[in-house]
Formats: structure tokens, sequence, C-alpha cells
């Protein structure tokens, strides 16, 4: 039994309960694809962890249920990503984590993103970040550390 | 002649089905940022009122097509401006555009001895090519070139005044990026041209007959999702004897009222136009995109 456990843990080091196990791989902050800002000012901008949680829980709702995108995230891991990006966002947003998930490259591969699915998830992000007040000077400056993540993110 | 249909046909069926068209992705059309084409300068290309930008016309990405039509409104002290025009993107790479500029010279018109509300009007057809970059994505800024064909209705009379040819061909190259840490888009565009304001009255002149190179410039800040403000500057050749000609300014702001619309009301300063000085008035337009 605790062979198991301990197997199924080497998996995946930093699980939740509920997630199915990925492929293995070793975490490292730079799999977040961005150095974090400096500080704690975009931290607070986003409401400290609790409100980056509340962000990424309803950027993840938005964007399964989206017309557009919500095709190509059907079926993938919602326990997973949703704490996968909780972490990303939080580690890039310095508020205090660090990141255990894949790197931008591993993670879109076959995913066929288009850059038009990208746009469109610029703007459900603006949606949840709108939703929990942060301004929008804020909201941008976090979006130009995502930003660059198109080119790994894209299939070409 | 008469293989060359059935020629035609096969190459086409050839073109249709070949490997490299089957494994081409679908065509797929809108999905641009708000905002993110720009609206229509006064010439046709895509970018802000006054000058062009590295970007192309139309919401589509580099997988579609997307169009573009405008219509704008300039009226300063003494004169009346209307251009409308289309455009169209392909793949956020290409962009063809063709606009028709009216200018009324009201009374002024009578006091220059052509007769009151006498007009200028003049064709535009335009092709901008993006080279490279991205506006808001990579680190590498959008870099286009472009070039403007513009043909003035009104040969005799703008000879008459002093200029060489009632046609010209204007060069540009644009680069344009929006700094998102910033919310804050800056573009500038280099420009060989020998019009007379923008081609209206003529090409070329007794002080300068042949192209000379103007600098022109965007600066915009972006305030939301739908709204942008910001100002633009344009030096302009002064080659008429009888008129000076200013360099411009504007003050703009522009909302994007849908992902289809934008519209755009501004604050310009056109200078001296054709004797009279200090043609300052608003700027309105609207642009639909697809
Ligand atoms: C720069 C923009 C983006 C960032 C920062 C980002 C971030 C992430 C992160 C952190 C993960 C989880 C990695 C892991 O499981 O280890 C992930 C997975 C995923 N992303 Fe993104 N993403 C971006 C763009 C997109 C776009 C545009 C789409 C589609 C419209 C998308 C769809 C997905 C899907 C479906 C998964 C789950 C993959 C799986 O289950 O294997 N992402 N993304």
């Amino acid at each position: 039994m605790s062979i198991i456990l301990s197997l199924l843990l080497l998996q995946a080091p930093h699980a939740l309960p509920g997630e199915t196990a990925v492929d293995p791989y070793v975490a490292d902050n730079r799999h977040a694809g961005a150095a974090p800002f400096e500080g704690d000012g975009m931290a607070r901008a986003f409401g400290g962890q609790e409100g980056i949680r509340r962000i990424v829980d309803r950027f993840v709702a938005i964007n399964f249920a989206d017309p557009v995108i919500g095709e190509i995230f059907a079926n993938h891991d919602q326990v997973r990503l949703k704490r996968t990006l909780f972490e990303q966002f939080c580690f890039i947003l310095n508020a205090g984590c660090s990141y255990t998930g894949r790197d931008m490259a591993s993670a879109h591969k076959d995913l066929g993103v288009q850059k038009a699915d990208m746009n469109r998830l610029v703007e459900t992000l603006q949606r949840a970040m709108g939703e929990e007040g942060v301004s929008f000077p804020a909201q941008n400056r976090f979006l130009s550390k995502l930003a660059p993540m198109r080119r790994d993110v894209i299939e070409n | 002649m008469t293989y060359v249909r059935p020629l035609l046909i096969i190459a086409l069926t050839l073109a249709a089905v070949s490997p490299q068209q089957g494994m081409a992705r679908p065509i797929r059309n809108g999905g641009k940022l708000l905002l993110t084409n720009g609206i229509t300068s006064l010439e046709g290309a895509s970018g802000g009122g006054l000058t062009p930008w590295a970007v192309i016309a139309g919401n589509e990405t580099s997988d579609g097509i997307g169009l573009s039509a405008h219509g704008t409104l300039v009226e300063v002290k003494d004169y009346d401006y209307q251009s409308a025009g289309v455009a169209i993107g392909i793949r956020d790479r290409i962009e063809l555009s063709y606009t028709h500029q009216d200018f009324n010279t009201n009374e002024i018109g009578a006091a220059l001895g052509l007769g009151k509300d006498f007009a200028f009007s003049q064709d535009i057809f335009g092709a901008k090519v993006r080279l490279a970059g991205d506006l808001v994505y990579d680190r590498l800024p959008a870099i286009a070139v472009g070039i403007q064909y513009k043909n003035n209705n009104q040969g005799a009379v703008v000879r008459a005044v002093g200029a060489k040819s009632d046609e010209g061909v204007d060069y540009y190259a644009s680069v344009s990026k929006l700094f998102l840490s910033r919310s804050i888009l800056l573009s500038g565009t280099a420009r060989l041209t020998k019009a007379n304001q923008m081609g209206l009255l003529g090409f070329g002149g007794g002080k300068q007959g042949g192209h000379t190179l103007q600098f022109e410039g965007s600066a915009a800040w972006q305030l939301s999702r739908r709204i942008a403000i910001g100002g633009e500057y344009r030096r302009k050749p002064d080659n008429l004897n009888i008129a000076r000609e200013d360099d411009w300014f504007d003050a703009f702001a522009a909302v994007a009222i849908s992902r289809n619309v934008t519209a755009t009301i501004a604050y310009a300063d056109l200078g001296s136009i054709a004797t009279v000085k200090k043609q300052r008035g608003v700027l309105l337009q609207f642009q639909t995109a697809f």
C-alpha cells in the first residue's frame, strides 16, 4: 500500500487528490515562463493569494464553458489546471508560490491552439480579472508577462 | 487555345488538392484583439487617423481574411473634408485599400477664384505588407512597408496653383508596438512623398519638385479594453510657392463600440491650407471591420 502511494507521489509530487497523472517531469520555477514581478504591488493589485485563487477558478470555468475555446479544454484535467495556473499566476505576481507544473511548450503540445484562440483566452482572462476588480493597467502589466509565451503555446 | 481551359482546370484542381494545400489549416476569419486593427488613416491605410501603423486591416489573424470600411469627416475652420473607403487584410500580412477623398473649399473657393464650394477630390490605392514582428505579443515590434498611389481629379487646377503633377506615389515604412506593461502604443512612420496636402493640391511644386522624406508618429494610451486616447504628429513637405504647408497634429479618442465598429473623434490642427491659416477643427470617423 505505502509502496503504491509513494509510487504515485513520485509520479506527481505536487498533485492534489482528483488529478490524473501526467508524464513525469522535474518541477522548476522556470517552467512558469516568466520572471516574477518585484515587490508586492502586483500581488496586492490581484487581491493576494485569495484573489488569485478566485480569478483562476473563474478563468478556468469561463474557458471550459466558452463557445470558441471550450472545445480545446474539454476532457482536460480541470483540477490540475486550476492548481497549476494558480501556482503560475501566484509565482509570476510574486504572491509567494512556487510553480510545479510543466513548461508551456510541453503543456500545450498538440492542442492545436491558434492565434485567435490565444486572443480569446486573453479576453476570458480580462473578464476574470475584471470581475475581481483588478485595475486595467495592472491587468495589462500581468498580460505583458504572458504575451511572450504565445510562441510556445500556439501551433505553427 | 482550346487546351488552355482544361490545363487551367487541371492546374487549379492540383493546387486545390496538393498535399501542401490539403495540410494547410482551414481559413478562420476574425480573432484580433479589440482596437489592435487600428482605425483608418486619411489615405486609407489602417493605423491612426493621420498616419499608418504597421498593422493590417480587418479582424483576421494569420489564419484568415478580414475586411474593413470607413467614413471620415473633417470640419476645420474654412474647409470640409470627407473620405470613404474599403480595405482587405489577407492573413494579417497584406493590406489592400481604396479610398476616395473630397475636399470642399466652401467660401475660400470664391476667394481663390475657383468658385464657391469648389471641391478637389482624389482616389488613393494603397498596399501594405507587414514584414515582421507583432504589435502585441512578440518582442520585435510590428514592421511594415507600404505604397499609396494617388490620383487627383483636378489636374488643370492643381497645375494652375503650381503643382507639377496630378498624380503621385508615396512610399512608407512603419514600426508599431503596444507596450502592454504600460498600456501604451507607439508608432512611427517614415514617408517619401511629393504630395501637397496629401495630394489634394497635387504633387510637387516650385519650391520642391520631387519626393522628400517626412516623419509621422502616434502615441496612444489604452484606458480600457474598449477605449484609447492619444495624439499624432505628421510632418509635411512644403512644395508649392503660393501656399505654405504646415505640419499636422491631432488629439484623439477611439472607442471600440463593438467587435466590429470603432468610432474616433479627434481635434485636429492642420495649420495653413491653400493660403488660409489656422485650420483647426474636428475629425470624426466610423470604421467597421470583420
Ligand atoms: C500565455 C498563455 C497561456 C498560459 C500562461 C497558459 C498556462 C497553462 C498552464 C500553467 C497549464 C498547466 C500545465 C500543467 O498541467 O503542467 C496549461 C494547460 C493547458 N492550457 Fe494553457 N496557457 C496559455 C494559453 C492557452 C491557450 C491559448 C489555450 C487554448 C485556448 C490553452 C489551453 C490549455 C489546455 C487545454 C491545457 C491542459 C493541457 C493538459 O491537460 O494536458 N492554454 N496552460
